[in-house]
């Protein structure tokens, strides 16, 4: 008996550990770039690798924000990401539906090919997409950002959506149509309301993807006024040196968002918003 | 109030034909309860009753009127699912008033029905809580309740009680036979469970693999089945069948037994023979039909169930009323009641009497 408690005990802390370790591992670089952001310029190489940083300056921050279009590039990529998420998640959630209460002529197939496009490296369509894109003239333009976004993204999405409809039991909807609703009012006043944690993820996760999507932004945009943050970072690698302190400040400053987004949908990520509604 | 109709309703799911050939009238304030075995299509039928299916061909009358292609909201039916489908994120008394609320009654007369519902139900201390806080049995009153609210004209239950355990089961039924009796509206409900459909219908329809059976009282069913089928599922424990064929003016066993049967006139084409275990008693030798030994018998304390292995004959079932005094491994000598016995010919259909 004490044997398999003071084993199981260990076992205990053996998990704490491993947590620990994954948690620290998982951390560290957001530490590190916090850490570089904070240093002054002239201490980044003398420090070295030392954890704790000899010296505090807020100088890097304010560096940025002033004399650099971060400002900017943060405000072409907020439009780029909340755009992206909006309208992915909106189309994403209607196609779930269909694809999960509906049975319709073609639905495999177009499934089969949402995951088909699933399936490619981007770097393989890049110049076609950029061809298209220059064909319709919305080189350097935000719009073009969403919209390409908002193509790749619409699958997963979509599939992201389905599967939290499909957790959400046929009969309610059907009780609600005989209790007088229409399908779409079954829909806005019952399913609406507990999906609200799938639609949460879906933006959450469609705007995160775009905020930190790199190559396209790389390839479409290339006056300074439409870049997105990525692209603008950057800028902060010249031809001869990388100006370090504060490309961490903005890389600092780009997780704001990214935060505030999450802490504002977090509520609407609570599971078991469902349960009750059948015998269970 | 309402009177149904179902006239040549099929149902295909694109080329697979479940139901075929529907005709059921149902009279304004009739108890009807579907029965049959899992998969015989039950729900389906009640589905394309509340208009939630589609019904691929015949015509659905609502009063006389034509109603197959009216949705659901219009048909003025309230449903009780069997796995309850309560709002999970609306307390109890929004559930039970969301009918109203989406017709847009006024505020007072919703509050007032549904405080007058809860209390029928004895839910009146639950209507702030949300249905995850409820227990089955309460997650169940709450539906009833939803469907009481409407006043509807019909009510649909599918197999609202397979949920709850058997002393619930009880209690509920009687709640259930005692809104019928109050509300005097038509009642159509689903359930694999004969006790169920024994006691609350006045009518029984028994479904068999999409096509009707029967339809009659309970009492019809039991007395006068139409086939073996209907004979078989009705009653418990299931009725006895025997092979027989026609010997003068009665039916011959396997085992040469000659039974002089006096009901109906012509047994040529009798295959089987039916007779319920409470129809055949213990007797003593010279009395007896069948004589065999007790395989295993069961003690239930209003009754004994006699598994008998009668040789040239097979398996019999005797039921006795009360305690008997048999263990297994035992001789045992069997009477049957020929009044009450049923013949079936090669296609399972009961010869008239
Ligand atoms: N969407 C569907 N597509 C194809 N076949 C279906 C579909 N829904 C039901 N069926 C078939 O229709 C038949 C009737 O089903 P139904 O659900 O009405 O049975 P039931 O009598 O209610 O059974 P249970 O007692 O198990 O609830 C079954 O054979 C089933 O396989
Ligand atoms: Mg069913």
């Amino acid at each position: 008996m004490r044997a398999y408690r003071s084993s199981s005990s260990v076992v205990v802390a053996g998990k704490y550990i491993a947590l620990g370790f994954y948690v620290a591992f998982a951390l560290f670089p957001l530490y590190w770039l916090l850490k570089i952001a904070v240093t002054p310029d002239k201490l980044i190489f003398t420090d070295g690798t030392s954890l704790v940083p000899s010296g505090f300056t807020f100088e890097n921050f304010s560096t940025v924000l002033v004399q650099t279009d971060f400002l900017a590039y943060f405000r072409n990529s907020l439009v780029v990401s909340l755009g992206t998420a909006a309208i992915t998640t909106c189309i994403a959630a209607a196609a779930g539906y269909a694809f999960s209460r509906f049975d319709f002529r073609g639905k495999r197939l177009v499934i089969a090919v949402m995951l088909i496009t699933q399936m490619f490296p981007l770097l393989m369509i890049i110049a076609p997409i950029y061809k298209i894109v220059a064909y319709v003239g919305l080189l350097n333009s935000l719009t073009s950002l969403i919209i390409v976004y908002t193509a790749f993204n619409i699958p997963f999405a979509t599939f992201l959506m389905q599967s939290f409809f499909d957790g959400i039991p046929k009969d309610l909807e059907e009780a609600g149509m005989i209790d007088g609703c229409t399908r779409f009012t079954a829909l806005r006043k019952i399913i609406l309301p507990l999906t609200l944690p799938g639609l949460a993820a879906t933006l959450g996760f469609i705007f995160t993807a775009a905020w930190s999507e790199l190559l396209f932004a790389l390839m479409l945009i290339n006056s300074n006024d439409t870049m997105t943050f990525p692209v603008g970072l950057l800028t902060f690698v010249s031809k001869f040196s990388v100006d370090w302190g504060q490309m961490m400040a903005a890389g600092v400053l780009a997780l704001v968002p990214s935060c505030l987004f999450f802490i504002f949908i977090q509520r609407y990520l609570v599971q078991g918003l469902t349960s009750g509604a059948v015998k269970g | 109030m309402a009177r149904i109709e179902l006239q040549t309703i099929s149902k295909a799911y694109g080329s697979v034909e479940v139901m075929r050939d529907i005709n059921l009238t149902i009279e304004d304030g009739e108890f009807i309860v579907l029965v049959g075995p899992s998969g015989c299509g039950k729900s389906t039928l009640l589905r394309m009753i509340a208009g939630l299916e589609p019904i691929t061909g015949g015509e659905f009358r609502i009063d006389g009127k034509r109603m197959n292609e009216v949705p659901p909201r219009d048909r003025d039916m309230a449903m009780v699912f069997q796995s309850y489908a309560l709002y999970p994120h609306m307390d109890v008394a929004r559930n039970m008033g969301f009918s109203l609320e989406i017709r847009k009654s006024a505020t007072e007369e919703r509050v007032s029905k549904v405080e007058a519902a809860a209390k029928t139900l004895g839910l009146t201390d639950l209507t702030k809580r949300l249905p995850k806080a409820l227990s089955g049995g309460q997650r169940q009153r709450v539906a009833m309740g939803r469907a009481i609210v409407r006043d509807p004209s019909a009510f649909l239950f599918d197999e609202p009680l397979s949920n709850l355990d058997a002393a619930l089961r009880v209690e509920m039924r009687l709640e259930i036979a005692r809104l019928h009796q109050r509300l005097a509206a038509t009642m159509i409900y689903v359930t694999h469970d004969q006790v169920e459909a024994l006691t609350l219908a006045d009518r029984i329809v028994v479904l068999n693999a999409g096509d009707i059976q029967q339809v009659g009282t309970p009492l019809e069913l039991y007395e006068r089945p139409a086939n073996k089928f209907v004979a078989q599922f009705i009653g418990s424990p299931t009725m006895n069948i025997l092979s027989v064929e026609q010997s003068g003016r009665g039916v011959q066993l396997k085992d040469g037994t000659v039974l002089q049967l006096t009901n109906g006139s012509d047994k040529s084409s009798a295959r089987e023979l039916g007779v319920r275990p409470e129809h055949l008693n213990v007797v003593t030798p010279e009395k007896a039909h069948l004589s065999g030994v007790a395989e295993l018998v069961e003690h239930l304390g209003s009754d004994t169930n006699i598994h008998a292995k009668v040789p040239g004959v097979g398996q019999v079932l005797v039921r006795q009323h009360g305690h008997f005094p048999l263990k297994a491994g035992e001789p045992v000598d069997i009477a049957l009641d020929l009044e009450k016995a049923h013949l079936f010919d090669a296609d399972g259909r009961r010869l008239a009497a």
